[in-house]
């Protein structure tokens, strides 16, 4: 028996006939093609899966589709605007924040959430903040750097004309 | 002002990653975001036993189940002779058991359907009959007379014994422990561990009913290989195999391997004439691809007063169900007789058996050189404990000890020739950075309040880029490796390689070396890696080869188009070859600096205005073989303060001085370094696969299986001194895993040193708290 769902994902509602069971990252992945939202292990640990549900993190292995029904899902698709980067993707690339890049977008989207409850997090709060994400490559160290930067640029007055 | 190479992202500048456009975007290409039309989904049934007869496999309700397209056993794959496969050491490993289980987490049958949903469901639905047996998971237990025999598959495999290996000068290091003051023994075990990178492992197979082609999208680190495997295991003309490895979410030697998924995957989509995608779950990544170290070694240094005059080795590995480890041909255990490190050791021998166990197989170097990791753990453990036994202070012990700048390139007792190297200085540099003499003072103070504070030092030296064609293959295929550059005419350029990165940035690096050699800038270097169709043949990324191979053929063919570039120049200029001078981007006449052309000039005359007799275009290609291995080496320093109750510890400080020649892009390397740092932490701390005595994984997902977070893994300073590679063309030397193999002894011996006073020479890795909990407790330490 399949329920008929609307979400609305990265600001554009999305209608479709799923499965109970799906889960809310293979109906990202498979049924929206949105595949920048990864999956890393099967037991809500690593936190590659990470997407914003009504701007807060939530592991999307672990949520069904049907749960996001009638609710808005952040991905990392829908972070960077009018073809320009987000401030915390920008510092991603400015502190060599990622390598192989498979923990990246599940990274961002914790970071920002953390930034728009705490513009000024400390290096121990941002350390907390991503502590339910793995990353195999980059002993995190540069992580926390480029989260602290973006946190820099969008604490900065907006450049006038924009 | 911004000098040249600055300005052409050449070698040296800290040139922002190209790949990371694409990666922050959600926009990479790893191969689950892969879909083909009509493709398929495989699913492995696996093995909840560690060791079993299957007596039967029935998969009629499996096959039976609306939306499941096939169903595969060991008996299908064996009608096709593809039951078995050869391992990359020689042996042979079930893809679909067909006589019995070795392990848990073994592939038994698959189920191929229109959905991975369905595919999943029909995996439950195919009954086994296994019959138990006895289980071994202890390689010393193994080679016990009567223990379970674990290969009975092989004739004359009477014993689980798998091989007897040597390494050294037994005689003359007998003589030096006859001779010896004194003999410092070590044993220890450096635990199973699993690479677990974030994305698992998994394939697309799609066999073109039509035009037999077979394209494989696969997460490999080396793409070629795996082709001429597959042609040679197969039979399938290579020419029609193509292997294409996509974006990969982290390999670490897990992705070295050619596991049955891949195997089967492709016979089903032979079999079907469809696509058919397998991408395992964690559990499988974790219990059945390629685990790493699981050696149990115990070390003896012969010291005459305060140096060591010998060093004796041995060494049991335990190489689970099927001896599958991923080395070069000629060794057993890789390159582990490095073992002597970084200390001039006048006589050394070493001796090594493996043993079949119920477990899992693999023996991949996880972020290591084939097995130097093991053996830099125990160098460096054991000169902490000789100087204990001597009484000498642990960095004076080694500097005592060192092989002396002025004696590269050495050649160790071994017999490899270390290209170069400068390890006072790097020691030195670290303890001053670390603040050794303060901390040792501290260390002294808290004693007296009963705190434990205690100071690690490992002074490690690599061994990699493998290698030397007449020592180093795989399989007979020599381990050199490859670019290929073309630059177009308007000045833009592509440049391939037999490599694939995996994270290490090979996008941006290899165009820095051409932005450097051949002064197009970096930005306008496009760089292909991991297509067998669209790239030169090469043995892979891995062991931290791609800089000392790829890395070296990517600067020696753009100085071959240099060369060609010159004569175009002389010939647009009117002026002798001889007459011109080069800087980065162009050509010049000497003496006159005004009259130049620019490598884009030139570019576009090699299309449009070349020289009588010269071959049109600008293109070339280069299979390097390099003339050694390079060593790189460095000092880690590590501070870490125990908790006399719970037995936990944490770093209180970590210094990494790390030389590995000429850096290429100094932001990447220091990115390579701080991802090894917190690997080797999660080593030293919690990395760990276990078993219990049925063989049960205790370790199957990350629920057991602990890895290092941002909340506990310590903060990291980082520092270099540069001692260029004589042999490789840019001075460099290769650092992806320098600290992944150095910093777990670092750890370790900081966490020994804080209970050394009490007389503890030793704990075992991972140190959880419990085990040492238990070591304060044994020495009256324990609150």
């Amino acid at each position: 028996m399949e329920h008929r769902i609307t979400v609305t994902v990265n600001g554009v509602a999305y209608t479709a006939e799923v499965e109970p069971r799906l889960l809310l990252v293979h109906f990202l992945r498979e049924t929206l093609n949105l595949t920048g939202t990864h999956i890393g292990c099967d037991t809500t640990s690593c936190g590659a899966c990470t997407v914003l549900l009504d701007g807060l993190p939530i592991k999307s292995c672990t949520l069904l589709a049907v749960q996001a029904d009638g609710h808005s899902v952040t991905t990392v698709e829908g972070l960077a605007r009018d073809g320009h980067l987000h401030p915390i993707q920008q510092g991603f690339k400015e502190e060599h924040g990622l390598q192989c890049g498979f923990c990246t977008p599940g990274m961002m989207l914790v970071a920002k959430a953390l930034l728009e409850e705490n513009p000024d997090p400390t290096e121990e709060q941002i350390r907390w903040a991503i502590s339910g994400n793995l990353c195999r490559c980059t002993g995190y160290q540069n992580i926390v750097k480029a989260i602290q930067w973006a946190a820099r640029r969008l604490r900065e007055p907006a450049p006038a004309g924009r | 002002m911004a000098t040249k190479l600055e300005e052409l992202g050449g070698v040296g500048v800290r040139l922002h990653r190209r790949e990371d456009d694409r990666f922050v975007r959600g926009k990479g290409q790893y191969l689950d975001d892969i879909k083909l039309p009509g493709m398929l989904h495989m699913e492995i049934l696996r093995s909840p036993y560690a060791h079993a007869r299957i007596r039967s496999v029935d998969t009629s309700r499996a096959k039976a189940l609306p939306g499941v397209v096939a169903v595969l056993t060991g008996q299908d794959l064996a009608a096709h002779n593809l039951a078995w496969m050869p391992t990359l050491s020689g042996d042979t490993q079930a893809v679909l058991a067909t006589d019995k289980v070795r392990f848990q987490g073994q592939e038994v049958a698959a189920v191929v359907a229109e959905s991975p949903y369905v595919a999943k469901d029909a995996v439950q639905l195919i009954e086994v009959d296994y019959e138990p047996l006895p289980v071994v998971v202890d390689p010393r237990k193994a080679l016990e007379p009567g223990a379970p025999l674990v290969r009975d598959d092989k004739p004359g495999q009477t014993t689980n014994h798998i091989y007897h290996w040597e390494a050294g000068d037994r005689e003359a290091t007998e003589r030096a422990f006859r001779e010896a003051d004194r003999v410092v023994t070590l044993e220890t075990h450096y635990p199973r561990c699993h690479p677990a990178p974030l994305e698992c492992c998994g394939c697309i197979a799609d066999v073109n009913p039509a035009t037999g082609k077979a394209t494989v999208y696969m997460t490999t680190q080396a793409p070629h290989a795996v082709r001429t495997v597959f042609a040679l295991v197969t039979g399938y003309p290579e020419h029609q195999i193509r292997i294409v490895s996509p974006d990969i979410g982290g390999g670490f030697g897990n992705k070295v391997p050619v596991y049955p998924g891949y195997v089967v995957a492709t016979a089903a989509s032979l079999l079907l004439g469809r696509p058919v995608k397998w991408v395992e779950d964690r559990t499988g990544n974790l219990t059945s691809t390629g685990y790493a170290r699981d050696f149990h070694m115990k070390g003896e240094l012969a010291l005459k007063g305060d140096r060591i005059v010998g060093l004796r080795v041995r060494v049991l590995g335990d190489h689970g169900a099927f001896y599958a480890d991923a080395q070069p041909t000629k060794f057993k255990i890789g390159l582990f007789h490095i073992v002597s490190g970084s200390y001039d050791i006048p006589a050394a021998f070493c001796e090594a058996d493996g043993a079949y166990t119920n477990k899992a197989p693999g023996g991949v170097a996880y972020r290591c050189s084939f097995r130097v990791t093991e053996a830099s753990f125990l160098i460096e453990r054991l000169v902490q404990t000789a100087a204990y036994e001597l009484g000498v202070d642990p960095a004076e012990f080694r500097r005592r000890n060192f092989i002396r700048k002025d004696q590269f390139p050495y050649r160790s007792a071994f017999g490899w020739v270390y290209d170069s190297g400068d390890y006072h200085r790097a020691l030195d540099l670290a303890l001053e950075k670390l603040g050794y003499a303060r901390w040792r003072r501290e260390q002294e103070e808290a004693r007296r309040q009963g705190r434990l504070l205690g100071i690690g030092i490992a002074s490690f030296t690599e061994i990699v880029g493998a290698g030397p064609s007449h020592t180093f293959d795989i399989l007979g295929l020599k381990m050199f490796d490859s670019a290929e550059l073309r630059v177009h005419p308007t000045g833009k350029a592509v440049l391939k390689l037999g490599t694939r990165t995996q994270g290490q940035g090979h996008e941006t690096t290899y165009a820095q070396i051409v932005a450097t050699e051949l002064g197009v800038p970096a930005r306008d270097v496009e760089v292909q890696e991991g297509d067998t169709d669209h790239t030169p043949y090469g043995l892979g990324t891995y062991a931290s080869r791609s800089t000392p191979t790829s890395g070296a053929a990517a600067a020696v063919v753009a100085r071959r188009l240099r060369e060609k570039a010159k004569k175009i120049a002389a010939h647009l200029l009117e002026v002798s070859e001889d007459d011109l001078e080069w800087e980065p981007g162009r050509f010049y006449v000497r003496g006159s600096p005004d009259r130049f052309k620019t490598i884009q000039d030139i570019a576009l005359a090699a299309y449009t205005n070349f020289p009588q007799g010269l071959e049109p275009g600008l293109e070339d290609v280069c299979y390097y073989d390099p003339p050694n291995l390079t060593f790189p080496f460095g000092t880690y320093a590590v501070v870490v303060e125990v908790d006399r109750g719970t037995g936990q510890w944490r770093p209180l400080q970590v210094v990494a001085v790390d030389d590995c020649g000429v850096r290429i892009n100094p932001m990447i390397v220091e990115g390579q370094i701080m991802g090894g740092l917190c690997e080797g932490y999660g080593i030293a701390a919690m990395q760990l696969i276990t078993f219990d005595e049925q063989g049960n994984c205790i370790g199957s997902n990350f629920l057991d299986y602990l890895l290092p977070t941002a909340w506990e893994t310590p903060r990291f300073e980082l520092y270099e001194t540069v001692t260029p590679s004589p042999h490789h063309p840019l001075g460099a030397k290769g650092v992806g895993e320098s600290a992944t193999v150095g910093s777990p002894a670092a750890y370790v011996n900081a966490v020994i040193d804080a209970l050394a006073h009490a007389g503890v020479r030793n704990i075992d890795m991972p140190l959880t708290p419990d085990r040492v909990r238990a070591a304060l407790e044994q020495v009256g330490l324990a609150e």
